[in-house]
C-alpha cells in the first residue's frame, strides 16, 4: 500500500512538472486573449521618456474616455533606443514606437517591414512632437571653468559620455561635437575628427547606456563634464541634487527629435489603429505639449515652446539633416563598424 | 637521536611529533582564519552591507512602500511563477542526469559533463541572442509561430525558456559528484536483497543525496530568481508584465530611484539568506540527532 | 553458463534516466545551441573571420579570457583556503560565514555590480583607502577582476568542503605515522584527494566568469581596447542590429568555453580514475 502510493507520487511529480510548463504556456496565451477584450496599447519607449509617459498616459486615457466612452490602458515598455527598436524588429507587439532617433525607427522598416519608408513624414516636425538639444552639464560652481564644446578638449578635463554604438542618445552628442567643430573650422572634416577624436581621448568611462552614464557622473562623481540631454540633464538637477550641478549651454548645438510612429504591421493585426493614432496625434495638443515642457522636453509647438524661454534658452541649433544629409549618412560613416568613430577609438588605444 | 633518550622523553616528542603532523600549529590556524576571513568581508561582507544600508537608508516606511509598489508586485509574481516551474524541472533532470551518469559507465562522459556545464560558460547575453535567433519574428521560428498567433519571446514562456536555459546544470552539477563519491554499492546491495528499482532510489539513495539535492534546488532556486543578461534580451520590458524583480531593479536604479531599487535587491538577498538559513538549521538539527544516536 | 555473458548492470534506470537527461538536455540546450550555430554557418567565413578578428574584439578577448583565468586562480586559491578553514577550524560566526559564502549565487548579477561599484569607487568605502595607496579598481581591468572573483567565489568552497568533509581522518594519520610531516601530509595525501574537485571548482569559475555580463557591465570602465569585455561587445552588436557579427563572436566565445570544459572535465575524469 505505501508502496502504491509511493510509486503514484514518483508518476506525480513529472506530471506536476508538465502542467507546470503548460501552465505557463497558457498564461502566456491567456494574457494575450484577455489583452485583446479592452482597448489595451503598448507603447515602446527609451529610457528617458519614462516621467513623461506615465503621465500623458493618464491625461490621454481620460480624453479617449471622455471622447469615445472607451477605457483605454497604455502599457509601457523602457530601454535602450537601440534595444528597444531591435525587440520590435523580433516580435515585440508594439503598437507604438517612441524612440530617440530616427534611424532606429528606419530599421523597423528596413529589417522587419513592419512600417512604410515614408513613416517620418506622417506627423508633423519630422513625426517628433517634442525636441530637445545636447546641453554641458558639470559640477556645482563649474570648478572646470567649462563655458562650451572647446572646453572638452583640454587636457584637464574628463569628459563623460555614453558609447555612440549603443547609446542612440550618446549618437547625438557625438553629432553635437562634430556639427560644432565643423562650424569652427569651416567644414573642414580632419580638424573636425581631431577635435572629436580630443574630446574621446577625455572619456574615462563609456556606459552602454545615457542613464548609465549619468549615475556614472553623479553617484560615483566620475569626470568633470556630462554631455547630456537637455532634458537628462533637467531631470538630474532636480532628482539627484538640487544646486549641485549646473547646466551650461553651449554657443552651438544639434536639434535632437525622438521621433514617434505607429507600427503598422502591428494595429492592423491587433485593431488598434485608430486609438494608437489619436494617441500619437494628442502628443501635439496643447495639453501634451505642456506635459513635454514640464519634463523638459522642448515642446515642437512654437507659441508653446515661446512661454517657456526662461526654461529653454535659445540657442544655434542645427539639425541633422542639415549637417550631415540625414540619419541613413551619419549612422553610415561615423557608426557602423569600420566607421569614423571607430577609427578614432583605434586611434586613441593605438597609443 | 637515537639511544640516549628515555622512554619518558620518546614519548612526548613522539606526541609533539604527532600533533604537528596531523594539524598545524595555532599561529597559522589563526592565519590562515584571519586571511580567510578579510577575503569573506571584502568580498562577501561588504557588498551586502551595501545592499541593506542603501535598502533601508531612509527607513522601513520607505523599504516598504518600495516593495508594495504594483509594478514591483507583479515583478514579485512573475518570478515566482517562474521559478515554480523551472525548479521543478531542473530538479528532475538533475536527478536523472547524476544517476545516469554516477552509477554508470559509458562512453563520452567527459563530454556530456562538459555539455551540463555549458550553459555556465554561455554568456547571459548570448543565451538572449539564441531565443531570439530561434523564436524572433526575423528567426527561424517566428514566422510560423506569429501565424498560429503564439508568443514566446517577449512573453512568460521565453522567460521561462531561458532561466531554464541558464540554471540547467546548477542541480546535476551538486549532484553528480557527491552521487560518483558515494559510489553504488549500496544500491547494488539494496537491489540485489530484493528492493525494486524506485524503492532503492527513495530509501537508499535519495537520503544520500538529500543535501546535495536541497542544497542545489536552493542555488537554482536563487539564480533563477536572480538571472538578468539573458531575461533583459528576451523579456521586451514591458511594465508589470514581462519585468522580472532584477529587472525591476534596473529600472528603478535607471529612474534614479537608488533606495527602491536596494529595496527590491534586498528582497530578494533577504529571500536567499532565509533559505540559506533554513539549510544551515536543518543540517546543524541533523548532525545533532546523529551525535545523539551516537551516544 | 551465466560466467561467460559480459557482467549485466544490477542497477536498473539507465534507459530512463538518460532518455530524460538527454531529452530535457537536447530540448533546451542542444537544439537551440544547434540552430544558434547553424545560424551562424549561414555567413561566409571571410564575413565570420573578419568579424571575430577586428581588432577591438581581440582585445576583449584578452581581458575576458584573461580576468576570467586570473579571477578563478583567485577563487582557487582563496577557495581551498576558505573551504579547509571551515571544514577544519572553529571559530565564532563559522555557521554564519559558511552561509554567506553562497551570496553571490542569490545576488542578482546587476545587484552586485552596484554594490560592488558603490563600494570600490574613489568614493566609496573601500576605494577611498585605495585610492591613498595609488590604486584604481572601479572603471580598471582590476574592477573586471574583482566583479569575476566576486561571481566565482562560491565554486571552489562549494565543490571543496564536501569532500574535505568526507575525507577519512585515517589518511593523514597513517602518513603522520609513517613519519611524513604536516605539510608532506597536505601536499601528497590532501591535496590529491582534492584535485577533481578543485579542478571542478576551477573549471565552473572560470566558466561562470567568462559569461558574465551583468555585474561587470556596472564597474568596468566599458572603453573599448581597455576595459571591454567581449559579452558587451555582443550586446553592442545585437544593438547596431548585427546579428551576424553578435552570433559570430558569439560562437567563438561557445567554442573557446567548450574547450576549456572539456580538457578540465577529462582531467577530473582521469584523475578521480586514477585515484578511485
Amino acid at each position: 500500500m505505501t508502496l502504491q502510493i509511493k510509486r503514484l507520487h514518483n508518476t506525480l511529480l513529472p506530471l506536476a512538472a508538465a502542467a507546470a510548463l503548460g501552465g505557463a504556456l497558457l498564461t502566456g496565451l491567456a494574457g494575450q486573449a484577455i489583452a485583446q477584450e479592452r482597448i489595451e496599447l503598448l507603447n515602446v519607449s527609451y529610457d528617458p521618456t519614462r516621467e513623461f509617459y506615465r503621465e500623458y498616459n493618464q491625461v490621454f486615457a481620460e480624453h479617449w474616455q471622455e471622447e469615445n466612452d472607451q477605457s483605454v490602458n497604455v502599457r509601457q515598455s523602457h530601454g535602450g533606443s537601440g534595444s528597444q527598436g531591435r525587440a520590435v524588429i523580433d516580435g515585440l507587439d508594439a503598437d507604438v514606437v517612441t524612440l530617440a532617433l530616427a534611424y532606429d525607427i528606419d530599421a523597423i522598416h528596413d529589417r522587419a517591414d513592419q512600417i512604410p519608408a515614408d513613416w517620418q513624414s506622417r506627423l508633423p516636425n519630422n513625426s517628433s512632437p517634442y525636441t530637445s538639444t545636447i546641453v554641458l552639464l558639470v559640477r556645482e560652481g563649474n570648478p572646470k571653468n567649462i563655458q562650451d564644446w572647446d572646453d572638452l578638449v583640454r587636457d584637464d578635463v574628463e569628459v563623460i559620455t555614453p558609447n555612440p554604438k549603443t547609446s542612440g542618445g550618446a549618437r547625438w552628442n557625438y553629432l553635437a561635437a562634430w556639427g560644432y567643430a565643423l562650424e569652427k573650422y569651416d567644414g573642414d572634416e580632419d580638424e573636425a575628427y581631431e577635435f572629436v577624436r580630443q574630446v574621446y581621448d577625455n572619456v574615462p568611462v563609456l556606459d552602454p547606456a545615457a542613464r548609465g552614464a549619468t549615475n556614472t557622473f553623479v553617484q560615483r562623481r566620475i569626470g568633470d563634464v556630462f554631455i547630456a540631454w537637455e532634458n537628462e540633464a533637467f531631470l538630474s538637477v532636480e532628482q539627484l541634487g538640487q544646486g549641485e550641478y549646473d547646466i551650461i549651454v553651449p554657443s552651438i548645438s544639434i536639434l535632437a527629435e525622438p521621433p514617434v510612429t505607429v507600427v503598422d504591421a502591428n494595429v492592423d493585426r491587433k485593431g488598434t489603429r485608430e486609438v494608437a493614432e489619436a494617441y500619437l496625434d494628442f502628443l501635439y495638443t496643447d495639453e501634451a505639449q505642456h506635459l513635454a515642457a514640464k519634463h523638459y522636453y522642448r515642446p515642437s509647438n512654437e507659441s508653446i515652446l515661446a512661454e517657456y524661454e526662461q526654461l529653454f534658452p535659445e540657442l544655434n541649433l542645427f539639425t541633422i539633416d542639415e549637417v550631415f544629409d540625414g540619419w541613413k549618412n551619419a549612422q553610415e560613416t561615423h557608426f557602423n563598424d569600420g566607421g569614423v568613430f571607430d577609427r578614432i577609438l583605434e586611434e586613441i588605444n593605438a597609443g | 637521536m637515537t639511544t640516549s633518550t628515555t622512554v619518558l622523553e620518546t614519548h612526548d616528542t613522539l606526541a609533539k611529533r604527532w600533533r604537528r603532523a596531523t594539524e598545524e600549529p595555532a599561529w597559522l590556524r589563526l592565519t590562515l582564519i584571519g586571511v580567510a576571513l578579510t577575503f569573506l568581508a571584502l568580498f562577501l561582507v561588504l557588498p551586502l552591507s551595501v545592499v541593506l544600508y542603501g535598502a533601508f537608508e531612509q527607513g522601513l516606511g520607505v523599504w516598504y512602500a518600495a516593495i508594495r509598489d504594483p509594478d514591483a508586485m507583479a515583478a514579485i509574481r512573475l518570478t515566482l511563477l517562474i521559478v515554480a516551474i523551472v525548479v521543478p524541472l531542473n530538479t528532475l533532470f538533475g536527478i536523472a542526469a547524476a544517476w545516469a551518469i554516477a552509477k554508470f559507465e559509458f562512453r563520452g562522459k567527459p563530454l556530456l559533463i562538459s555539455l551540463i556545464d555549458m550553459p555556465f560558460a554561455i554568456s547571459p547575453v548570448v543565451v538572449g541572442l539564441i531565443f531570439v535567433i530561434l523564436f524572433g519574428s526575423q528567426g527561424w521560428l517566428g514566422p510560423w509561430l506569429s501565424s498560429h498567433d503564439l508568443r514566446i519571446i517577449f512573453a512568460v514562456p521565453g522567460i521561462v525558456i531561458v532561466i531554464a536555459f541558464g540554471t540547467l546544470p546548477f542541480i546535476a552539477r551538486e549532484l553528480i559528484p557527491l552521487m560518483q563519491q558515494q559510489g553504488k554499492e549500496e544500491e547494488e546491495a539494496s537491489l540485489t536483497l530484493g528492493a525494486s528499482g524506485w524503492k532503492t532510489f527513495w530509501h537508499v539513495t535519495l537520503p544520500n543525496i538529500k543535501w546535495g539535492l536541497i542544497y542545489g534546488i536552493i542555488l537554482c532556486n536563487a539564480r533563477a530568481m536572480g538571472e538578468f543578461g539573458a531575461v533583459a534580451v528576451v523579456s521586451g520590458r514591458i511594465r508589470g508584465e514581462t519585468n522580472t524583480l532584477p529587472l525591476h531593479i534596473e529600472v528603478l536604479y535607471n529612474e534614479y530611484m537608488f533606495t527602491a531599487a536596494f529595496a527590491v535587491s534586498s528582497l530578494l538577498t533577504g529571500l536567499a539568506l532565509v533559505t540559506i538559513a533554513i539549510k544551515s538549521l536543518v543540517e546543524w538539527h541533523d548532525e545533532r540527532r546523529q551525535r545523539l544516536a551516537a551516544l | 553458463m551465466s560466467i561467460a555473458l559480459p557482467r549485466r548492470r544490477v542497477i536498473p534506470g539507465f534507459a530512463l534516466t538518460m532518455g530524460f537527461t538527454l531529452l530535457y538536455l537536447g530540448l533546451v540546450f542542444l537544439i537551440p545551441v544547434g540552430a544558434f550555430l547553424l545560424y551562424t554557418t549561414t555567413m561566409s567565413w571571410e564575413t565570420f573571420w573578419n568579424a571575430v578578428t577586428q581588432r577591438q574584439v581581440v582585445a576583449s578577448y584578452k581581458l575576458s579570457f584573461g580576468g576570467s583565468l586570473i579571477a578563478a586562480t583567485i577563487n582557487l586559491a582563496f577557495g581551498a583556503l576558505v573551504a579547509w578553514v571551515l571544514v577544519r577550524y572553529r571559530f565564532p560566526g563559522k555557521r554564519l560565514v559558511d552561509a554567506l559564502v553562497d551570496l553571490p549565487f542569490a545576488l542578482p548579477t546587476a545587484v552586485a555590480g552596484i554594490a560592488l561599484v558603490t563600494l570600490y569607487a574613489s568614493s566609496g568605502w573601500v576605494g577611498q583607502y585605495l585610492e591613498l595607496f595609488g590604486i584604481r579598481v572601479a572603471y580598471t581591468q582590476l574592477g573586471v577582476i574583482v566583479a569575476l572573483t566576486y561571481i566565482g567565489l562560491p565554486f571552489v568552497v562549494r565543490t571543496v568542503q564536501p569532500v574535505l568533509e568526507d575525507l577519512e581522518a585515517e589518511w593523514e594519520e597513517a602518513s603522520a605515522s609513517l613519519g611524513a610531516d604536516r605539510f608532506t601530509t597536505v601536499r601528497r595525501v590532501i591535496l590529491p584527494a582534492l584535485l577533481p574537485a578543485l579542478l571542478t571548482g576551477y573549471a565552473l569559475a572560470f566558466a561562470r566568469a567568462l559569461g558574465e555580463y551583468g555585474s561587470v557591465v556596472f564597474i568596468s570602465g566599458n572603453l573599448p581596447f581597455r576595459t571591454e569585455i567581449t559579452p558587451l561587445l555582443i550586446v553592442a552588436k545585437a544593438e547596431q542590429y548585427d546579428y551576424h557579427g553578435a552570433a559570430a563572436i558569439g560562437t567563438v566565445m561557445l567554442i573557446a568555453a567548450f574547450l576549456m570544459l572539456l580538457v578540465i572535465n577529462g582531467l577530473q575524469w582521469w584523475t578521480s580514475r586514477r585515484h578511485g
